[in-house]
């Protein structure tokens, strides 16, 4: 069983947690300037790293919080989970 | 008068003794506090009489103008204010006039969630069939609630003491719930 630790609540089973993808995806601050492609680059393409990859989780069954965390994409090992507005931690892959 | 929604369970849940002292409590009232201003939050405690919990995944108890009153942390902003049967629209008054103008949200779901009361020497081994979170007493000591998963349905599980769990379950699931309490039980039965 995975654990995933929640900023909120602490280590969980990974059953609880729902996956939202990349993290730090800013959306544009004018949509309607965008041409096509720049928001198909937008809503479409994601970073698809071999190694530390910054994603959303949310603690599904539990707090019900969004919060962040930087996943090693080769071994499955969280390296780092920090709450939303935080910045990114330096982590060591 | 409406059922229970274990009212059907009923005998099936007491012939779970000796291993497991099981029993709903029906009807309580529960109410959902969405707020986040700790000055709003300590105002809300001294209207009810009750400090709301500062701890993450901890409640507290007490009793108040509302009898015995306890607060449970369901999330940063979130919190559960449950109390006995047919208080909600009181407490639910008390409480917003203690909100103010502040922002923040109560919400009464007494019908969301009904309760049932775990206790005996077992208990913990009996949960520990269907939920992943540490039940041993070190991590789990009184007055821990968390909100999780047992037998894949959400729950949320308070720890009264070493050989008492309280439960609070959707009421749709409340059926399943005690049907899958029954089997985890058997085994303990069979020696008992």
């Amino acid at each position: 069983m995975q654990l995933i630790p929640c900023p909120w609540c602490g280590p969980r089973e990974e059953a609880e947690f729902h996956y939202g993808g990349q993290a730090h995806v800013a959306y544009p601050e004018d949509p309607s300037a965008l041409t096509d492609e720049e928001w198909a680059q937008y809503v479409f393409f994601r970073e698809n790293p071999s190694g530390p990859f910054a994603e959303r989780w949310s603690h599904n069954a539990g707090c019900r919080r969004w919060f962040n965390a930087v996943r090693d994409t080769r071994t499955h090992d969280l390296l780092a989970v920090y709450r939303v507005g935080e910045p990114m931690p330096e982590v060591i892959a | 008068m409406t059922a229970s929604p274990l009212a059907a369970w009923r005998d099936r849940l007491a012939a779970l003794a000796p291993v497991l002292d099981a029993a709903e409590q029906p009807f309580r009232s529960q109410l959902t506090v969405r707020v986040s201003d700790p000055d709003a939050i300590a105002a809300m405690g001294s209207a009810l009489g009750v400090q709301f919990p500062s701890a993450a995944c901890t409640f507290t108890s007490g009793s108040g103008r509302f009898g015995d009153v306890e607060v449970l942390w369901l999330g940063p902003d979130e919190f559960l204010v449950v109390a006995a049967p047919d208080l909600q629209i009181t407490i639910e008054e008390v409480l917003r006039g203690a909100l103010g103008t502040v922002r923040g949200s109560v919400v009464d779901t007494s019908a969301q969630r009904t309760t049932v009361v775990l206790e005996g020497p077992k208990v913990r081994d009996v949960l520990a069939h269907g939920c992943s979170v540490d039940l041993h007493p070190a991590s789990a000591p009184g007055g821990t609630c968390v909100q999780t998963l047992l037998a894949r349905t959400g729950i949320i599980l308070q720890v009264n003491g070493d050989d008492r769990v309280t439960v609070l379950v959707r009421s749709s699931f409340a059926e399943y719930l005690a049907a899958w309490l029954c089997d985890a039980c058997s085994e303990y039965l069979a020696v008992a």
